[in-house]
């Protein structure tokens, strides 16, 4: 028996599945807002991405095409961990490369390279609530995303900006969508906020805090900011030392014990490909 | 012009917590007072003179009769229309300061122009004018008035009460603790506003300051229950 | 008479800024306070006495809109509809109003302010949530309102933690009057501080509401406060209202009972 038939395909109940695909339909018909959603019990602990993998296992079918990455790289315990998992309950084709995988599941970023209309982004979400910090309590919270009350969020942006100067959020940066629910777009850098209105459908999956949001294709994602202080999503200083980009999220990679370091696309894909092609 | 029309007008007061005593102070009190006019109220201590100017002055409750001042009728009329009244038409310079403390002698006297909206530089302006008038000395207007003396904080009174020309004014003991320079400051404000055309009413101990101002003297004792 | 009281009669001819008729608000079978109705006109403050367990606290919170109550209505002028009943309000117009029109300042200023916020957030915050998005200007106005209450524009960006309970109790203040409400309640604003600073705060609430025209319903035990801050008076007793009028000839010739008794208590320093 093969291990597939261990699992139902992709590990989820039928009626699960069923239950989160009809909070995907309901979060696409209304972009930015929470959907909350029966969270289940996954093989793998809360902080981990368990709601990227429901959201994920909710929308496979047999001859999608699966890319994991976590914080841009394919090669990450992580990122090997869950492709490994839908490859075992599943049995989808799996790939690196962005444009040829129709679903790509992603911790805290991405990719660079331009995403199409019929492919699916899934992220991982932590905290789904934009205001949480601010405001500890759901039920405020909850009224201030019914009634448009998103003072708040600005006083946090305020406060960002008499403490250091600038907006010093530089990741999970909230944005409205559609001129309606202000959202937190997970913890991307903001510099890949200005992809979020992009041409792919976007689904984000909080497993412990049970709540499921989208954004549908062409998506209207406006970055909060102030007029006299407007949303700077920030670039490197450095081009990558591998292929050379100016134009890509870089990380940081100590290589010695002296502190040496270079600066690499954190999109392992797209920065072999340049490679790639220059070589 | 009658500002002031009192007829017929009586005052008890009833001390639910001394059994119940009644203490009857007014019965069928009358009296007028035409614009321009000053009169004295006269009478033995506690035969109602105070009680009287309070009622006028819409402190005390009116009992029965009638009491009516620049037209409006105190016992009927609403709190906000006997503040407004307070504020613009009826002055009252009691026997006593009462003051927030910390504040400035200067922003007290000026208070009741501020009321009514005097630019605050301009109001500031009169009340210091009328503190040299009255020879409060000038280190003293930003200091609290609580800590003056009898006759300085009498003076500081004064000068709240005449900041603002008031077409009815009350005065209660308006000269007391006062030296003879100062006293005639304050009868000549009296005479001031006498001729502007301000209804007066005044309590005065001191006689000579009495028949200086009073155009008719109106003996209280007059109205106590059980006069004939 | 002149621009200022002419600006007063005008906006009380448009008839009164609260009517409150036959609230009533019971805690199982006892009274929380019961037929207490009254007018409150534009620029008028109304002080309500009484000692704990009167009712006072639970009236305001019924005036408030912070509970329903059993009995009776609250009737507010809205700007542009006339009087509206707040209980029939939907939620989100009756937050809006109790952003902008109603201001509410509360006896513990930590119940009022966002203790993790700067003092500049705090008093920015309401001008945010009615759509303000120039930092600039934010921060102006926010120095401006610091500087009304007595706070040095300095602290702008300390914590209120930071801040001595006088200066909180002013910071909720600016933090309230920000938006230029037009009626303002306060549960004990004094309560709770030093003797002297008591003083400086109540003489700068009765600046702030004759220069704005405010209206307000001051909730105290303290006689000393209601003589200085309100025009007119209701003093509460066991739920209900047992005398009510001019606040200096409700102290100084009370017809009542308790508020002879009341009066009378009062120590003299």
């Amino acid at each position: 028996m093969t291990e597939t038939g261990q699992y139902n395909f992709a590990y989820l109940d039928e009626q699960t599945k069923r239950m989160i695909r009809r909070a995907l339909l309901k979060a696409l018909a209304v972009p930015g807002y929470q959907v909350p959603f029966a969270s289940r019990e996954m093989p793998m602990p809360y902080g981990w991405g368990t709601g990227g993998v429901q959201v994920t296992a909710a929308c496979l079918v047999p001859d999608d095409t699966l890319k994991v990455i976590d914080q841009g790289a394919d090669d990450t315990t992580n990122a090997v961990s869950i492709r490994k998992f839908f490859q075992r309950t599943a049995g989808v084709a799996v790939t690196e490369r962005t444009d040829e995988a129709s679903v790509i599941q992603t911790r805290h970023r991405i990719p660079e390279t331009p995403l199409k209309a019929g492919q699916i982004l899934v992220y991982q979400v932590p905290i789904p609530e934009p205001l949480r910090f601010l405001e500890p309590r759901e039920t405020e919270t909850r009224k201030m995303h019914a009634l448009q009350e998103y003072g708040l969020m600005h006083v946090k942006l305020y406060e960002d900006i008499a403490r250091h100067g600038n907006i010093a959020t530089s990741y999970a940066y909230p944005v409205k969508v559609e001129g309606r629910y202000v959202m937190d777009p997970s913890p991307i850098p903001k510099f890949d906020n200005p992809k979020l209105g992009m041409d792919a459908i976007q689904l984000f999956g909080a497993g412990r805090e049970q709540r499921i949001y989208a954004l549908p294709p062409h998506s209207r994602v406006v970055s909060l900011d102030f007029e006299d202080h407007p949303f700077d999503p920030s670039r490197a200083d450095h081009p990558c030392a591998l292929c050379g980009a100016t134009d890509t999220y870089l990380d940081e990679v100590i290589t010695d014990d002296a502190g040496s370091r270079m600066f690499v696309c954190s999109d392992t894909d797209y920065c072999a490909r340049r490679h790639e092609a220059a070589a | 012009m009658i500002e002031i029309e009192i007829e017929n007008l009586s005052k008890s007061f009833t001390l639910h917590n001394q059994g119940g005593a009644v203490i009857e102070v007014l019965r069928g009190a009358a009296l007028d007072v035409a614009a321009g006019e000053c009169v004295a109220l006269t009478g033995a201590s506690g035969s109602g003179k105070s009680t009287l100017m309070r009622m006028i002055w819409g402190n005390y409750r009116a009992g029965a009769g009638r009491l009516r001042v620049a037209g409006l009728d105190i016992a009927a009329a609403e709190p906000r229309e006997i503040i407004a009244l307070r504020r613009e038409t009826l002055g009252y310079v009691s026997q006593f300061l009462r003051v927030v403390p910390r504040v400035p002698t200067r922003e007290v006297v000026a208070e009741p122009l501020l009321a009514l909206g005097t630019p605050r530089a301009q109001a500031l302006a009169r009340a210091e004018a009328l503190l040299a008038r009255l020879n409060i000395p000038r280190a003293l207007w930003d200091l609290s008035p609580t800590t003056f003396s009898g006759g300085e904080q009498q003076r500081v009174n004064i000068a709240r009460g005449f900041v603002h020309p008031y077409p009815v004014l009350l005065l209660d003991e308006p000269t007391a603790s006062l030296d003879a320079l100062n006293r005639e400051t304050v009868l000549a404000l009296i005479e001031e506003a006498k001729a502007r055309g301000a209804a007066i009413v005044g309590i005065f101990h001191d006689t000579e300051a009495r028949d200086r101002v009073a155009d008719r003297i109106v003996d209280v004792t007059r109205f106590s229950p059980g006069a004939a | 008479m002149n621009e200022f009281s002419a600006k007063i009669r005008g906006r009380a001819a448009e008839g009164p800024l609260l009517r409150v008729e036959g609230i009533e608000k019971r805690y199982g079978a006892r009274i929380g306070c019961t037929g207490v109705s009254f007018d409150l006109w534009p620029g008028e403050v109304m002080g309500i006495v009484g000692e704990s367990g009167s009712g006072k606290s639970t009236l305001l919170s019924c005036l408030a809109g912070q509970m329903a109550p059993d009995a009776g209505r609250v009737l507010y002028r809205t700007r542009d509809e006339g009087l509206v009943d707040t209980a029939a309000m939907s939620e989100p117009r009756r937050r809006l109003l109790a952003r902008t029109d109603w201001a509410f300042v509360h006896q513990n200023p930590r119940d009022g302010l966002r203790m993790g916020v700067s003092a500049g957030g705090n008093v920015g915050e309401r001008l945010m949530a009615v759509g303000a998005r120039h930092y600039g200007e934010i921060r102006a106005s926010a120095t401006e309102w610091l500087g009304r209450v007595e706070i040095a524009a300095d602290r702008i960006d300390d914590r209120p933690r930071a801040f001595s309970g006088g200066m909180q109790q002013r910071l909720q203040i600016a933090r309230n009057l920000v938006t230029g409400p037009r009626l303002v309640f306060m549960d004990e604003p004094t309560g709770g501080l030093d003797v002297s600073v008591q003083a400086r705060l109540l003489d700068l609430l009765r600046g702030l509401v004759r220069e704005m025209g405010l209206s307000a319903i001051v909730v105290t035990h303290d006689l000393a406060v209601v003589r200085l801050l309100a025009d007119r008076l209701m003093v509460m007793r066991g739920g209900r209202v047992v005398e009510a009028g001019l606040t200096d000839q409700v102290l100084d010739d009370p017809q009542h009972a308790y508020t002879q008794l009341l009066v009378s208590s009062v120590l003299q320093a």
